[in-house]
């Protein structure tokens, strides 16, 4: 198939882009992994949007169903459960490579002139001695459970970590009828406070929420953290303790929550796979970009959480920009953005990094690792491991990963990579992943001009 | 933090063949301090795949030293390594699609084994009983049991570690200090200067850089490789498999894309595929033809391997020289300056022999193999 653009990531972000560019006469299409659109957000809107004030609720639920409708109506090629495993430069422009269906084993190649990549963030969890075990679940999938109907209320839930995902869930629960014992955040409510001016815009948000804590009598523990998760084989109770100013477990504060559901999230992370493998710079762990939002290969941009963590809203907009600017680049004329993009971008930018700057995990995170806690999960392999590997030679990520095998597994390091560096003492550093989705042979094989000839 | 220290040899790069230098330093009694600017392995140590091969050389110096390297390597693992390194003898076999790859795979394997490889010829109706999931069709193959195998990164750490050398990381050595007299005194770092009377040159690709800070030519350049790794799979592939033309894509002068795959298991389970050989410099950006290719031809020696998925790829840069062999030995240009770089695609299997030669160099004693085909100075600036 051939088209001017390609749209990967069905999210906010990709919605606001496809549509801002098929407005302006480009032959668009949007791809996606899932089986429907409306990325994180938006494909859980029961539980996305369901738990905040019902104003924010409608306000979010209009602007998805003005999206869904206008893709509907308009021209964008949908291209759902179509994983991308690689974007290929071509002399013409770009090849997107994706895998198709469930089973990912069907090739499907689109030719584009330009690439505009909206594939979001994943949930970021730290590990901690007893993460392992069944009832331990990310925040993000405590909210799939929820929509999923698959907590039975009653229970009793502690939901544990930082940064601004968690007021949401906790909230989501408690409204679905779970006991939440507590919400653990690390964070010092001081230091949201010393940013307050720039997290003006996101204080309604929270304020909302706040108020579902107090209407359902949520404990927060503010400054505090899980050190263990306790169970034989299941999940029974949690360990919280305080933390002191320098993020250490100030000694005599532990104390025992019994629960039978941790949520737990240390934020998001950006999916950079697909860039990183194009050549586009990337900033720290995000994609690099202009005002424009185009990165700095040529005929491709990116948007959204891709390029920073910052919420719905703050990706709707940038992939509003994005779709202007790769709809202008591609019939060479102006950008056109609507002028309240360019201002809720900034404003919510702004509040992004004030938000990214006070909601970082305990710096000592890893003090508490014992040795026997398994840091990658694929590869299982423990801290000690690691901490061996360390005293080896090893001296960053990609070392440890080759004396341990940490990091090499299905999920290639994307749930251990920061936590790897973290024991390594480094400040994670974006992984390279040429293959965003693990491709079978036969597929690379069939590419191959010579096939068959050896 | 700068500071000075004194030792009897500094080893310039903690890959596997600094690893194995010091090792055999250290036992010859000599102490030693092994700088590297990265962590251990950081290098093309940890972007290679650890076959120890006999089976693809021709006659001449690298075999020899490939031959003394498995027979050290051998010994380490008798000593105990051999588990920290997944040392596996395995054993290699090359398999011939035609009757005329068939015959010049013969006539190769009886110059070898006139040079004391084993080479144990295998009928086609007899290469399922060594590999069981081999492609059908092919013309015959021949069985090379001293092919060896180790993890390279597991290699150099615990090499290092055995050698109980002091261990620098996150050290680069800028310069190479010398006396009135031209010889060296030791080298400079980025954290204070190393005092010794001899250095060695084991910074593989980077190489001819850590020489022209000594003042001499050595023209090391990097020739790219991409191997595939696999999901996990139950033990299927026994032996390191490769087709009969692997062996003219290592010797190939050519600069292009030169893909014929080996293809081997790994005690974790992924299966390995590489890998590609191709000169572009130091481009480290993904290419998928050279991947095409060597999904290709690994399918056409496993045909199982259709429905397996490739995980991940990596890309390294072997350190090459323009004759391909490695530099080994005392630079006649400057004295107390050692090389041991420039080992292409073959600087984990020769490891053991380079620094055991090294080691015997560094003392005095005559080694174990002639060192003339390896003399760092028989390069002029026209041979580059
Ligand atoms: C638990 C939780 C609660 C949240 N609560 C709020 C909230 O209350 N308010 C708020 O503003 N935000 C909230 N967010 C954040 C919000 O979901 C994100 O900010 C938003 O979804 C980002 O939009 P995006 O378009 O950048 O990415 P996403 O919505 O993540 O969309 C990216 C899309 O790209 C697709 N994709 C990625 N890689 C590939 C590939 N290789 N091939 C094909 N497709 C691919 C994915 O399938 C996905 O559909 C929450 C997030 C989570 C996880
Ligand atoms: C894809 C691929 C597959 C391969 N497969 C095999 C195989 O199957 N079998 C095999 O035998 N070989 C194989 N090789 C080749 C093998 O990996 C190399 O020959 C070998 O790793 C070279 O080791 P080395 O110790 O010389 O170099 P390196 O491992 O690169 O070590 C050199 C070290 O020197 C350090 N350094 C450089 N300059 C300085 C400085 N100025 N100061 C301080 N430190 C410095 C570097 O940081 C580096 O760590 C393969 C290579 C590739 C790329």
């Amino acid at each position: 198939m051939r088209t001017d653009l390609v749209v990967i990531g069905a999210g906010p972000a990709g919605l606001a882009a496809a549509l801002a560019a098929s407005a302006r006469g480009v032959r668009v299409a949007l791809v996606d992994a899932a089986a429907q659109t409306g990325g994180q957000f938006y494909r859980q809107p029961a539980a996305g949007l369901g738990a905040g004030r019902p104003e924010a609720l409608h306000h979010q639920w209009r602007t998805w169903e003005r999206l869904r409708d206008g893709l509907a109506a308009g021209p964008v090629r949908v291209l759902t459960e179509h994983h991308v495993w690689c974007v290929e430069r071509t002399s013409d422009g770009f090849t997107v490579h994706a895998l198709l269906g469930p089973e990912q084993e069907e090739p499907v190649e689109v030719h584009a002139h330009a690439v505009l990549l909206a594939t979001g963030g994943y949930e970021h969890v730290l590990p901690f001695p007893g993460w392992t075990l069944p009832g331990v679940v990310t925040a993000g999938g405590a909210q799939a459970m929820l929509k999923g109907g698959l907590v039975v209320p009653g229970h009793r839930a502690v939901v544990a970590g930082s940064g601004p995902l968690l007021l949401p869930v906790a909230t989501g629960l408690a409204a679905a009828g779970v006991e939440v014992a507590a919400l653990v955040e690390s964070t010092d409510p001081g230091r949201l406070a010393r940013h307050a001016p720039a997290l003006a815009g996101k204080l309604p948000e929270g304020a909302g929420h706040a108020a579902g804590l107090l209407r359902h009598r949520v404990p927060v523990l503010t400054r505090h953290t899980v050190v263990r998760a306790h169970g034989d084989d299941r999940l029974t109770g949690v360990t919280v303790a305080a933390l002191d100013a320098d993020g250490r477990v100030r000694p005599g504060t532990a104390r025992h929550l019994p629960c039978d559901t941790l949520a737990v999230g240390h934020g998001m992370l950006p999916h950079t796979d697909l860039a990183e493998t194009l050549g586009c710079r990337l900033d720290g762990l995000t994609v690099a970009v202009d005002t424009e939002q185009r990165t700095d290969v040529p005929g491709v941009w990116a948007a959204g959480e891709a390029t920073g963590i910052g919420g719905a809203a703050l990706a709707l907009a940038e992939g509003h920009i994005a779709g202007c600017s790769a709809a202008a680049h591609l019939y060479g004329t102006a950008p056109d953005p609507a002028p309240a993009a360019l201002k809720a971008r900034a404003k919510l930018r702004r509040s992004a990094a004030a938000l990214d700057a006070a909601c970082a995990p305990p710096v000592h995170w890893p003090e508490h690792l014992t040795d026997d806690t398994v840091v990658c999960r694929c590869e299982e392999v423990t801290a000690g491991s690691v901490r061996e590997a360390l005293d080896l030679g090893a001296g960053d990520e990609r070392t440890v990963k080759l004396l341990t095998r940490a990091g090499m597994g299905w999920c290639q390091g994307r749930m251990c990579g920061t936590a790897i560096a973290g024991l390594a003492g480094r400040a994670p550093t974006p992984a390279k992943r040429p293959f965003a989705r693990p491709v079978p042979l036969g597929v690379l094989a069939r590419q191959h001009p010579q096939e068959g000839q050896s | 933090m700068s500071e000075s220290l004194t030792c009897d040899v500094v080893v310039v790069g903690a890959g596997v063949v600094g690893a194995a230098t010091a090792l055999y330093a250290a036992r010859a009694g000599l102490d030693t301090v092994v700088v590297d600017r990265g962590p251990v392995a950081g290098g093309t140590t940890g972007a290679g795949e650890g076959n120890l091969l006999v089976s693809d050389k021709e006659p001449g110096p690298e075999l020899e030293l490939a031959l003394l390297s498995a027979r050290l390597w051998a010994g380490l693992a008798r000593e105990g390594l051999g588990e920290a390194v997944e040392y596996e003898a395995k054993g290699g076999v090359v398999v011939a699609g035609t009757d005329r790859a068939l015959t010049g795979l013969e006539k190769f394997a009886a110059e070898q084994r006139a040079a004391g490889v084993e080479a144990v010829p295998v009928p086609p109706d007899r290469l399922t009983d060594l590999e069981p999931c081999l492609a059908p069709g092919l013309a015959g193959g021949m069985h090379y049991p001293q092919d060896a195998q180790v993890m390279p990164a597991l290699a150099a750490a615990h090499l290092l570690r055995a050698s109980k050398a002091r261990v620098r990381t996150g050290q680069e050595v800028t310069g190479v200090l010398r006396g009135p007299d031209g010889a060296v005194r030791g080298v400079r770092t980025d954290r204070g200067d190393l005092h010794a009377p001899a250095v060695v040159n084991a910074a593989g690709t980077w190489g001819g850089e850590l020489a022209a800070r000594a003042g001499v030519l050595l023209p090391v350049r990097p020739r790219r490789g991409f191997v595939l790794v696999t999901e996990p799979l139950p033990p299927r592939i026994r032996h390191k498999v490769y087709a009969a033309d692997y062996v003219a894509d290592v010797a190939s002068d050519s600069a292009a894309l030169q893909t014929s795959p080996v293809v081997e298991g790994t005690p974790a389970g992924p299966v390995l595929i590489g890998a590609s050989r191709e000169r572009v410099g130091f481009d480290r950006s993904l290419s998928l033809p050279a991947l095409r290719a060597l999904a290709a031809g690994a399918i056409a020696l496993f045909p199982f391997l259709s429905g397996v998925r490739a995980l991940r790829t990596y890309a390294g840069f072997r350190p090459y020289l323009p004759d391909h062999l490695p530099a080994i030995g005392p630079d006649a240009r400057v004295p107390g300056l050692f090389h041991a770089c420039g080992h292409e695609g073959a600087g984990i299997g020769l490891a053991t022999g380079t620094g055991h030669l090294i080691a015997q160099a560094l003392t005095g004693r005559t080694p174990d193999l002639d060192l003339v085909p390896f003399r760092p100075d028989r390069f002029t600036k026209e041979a580059e």
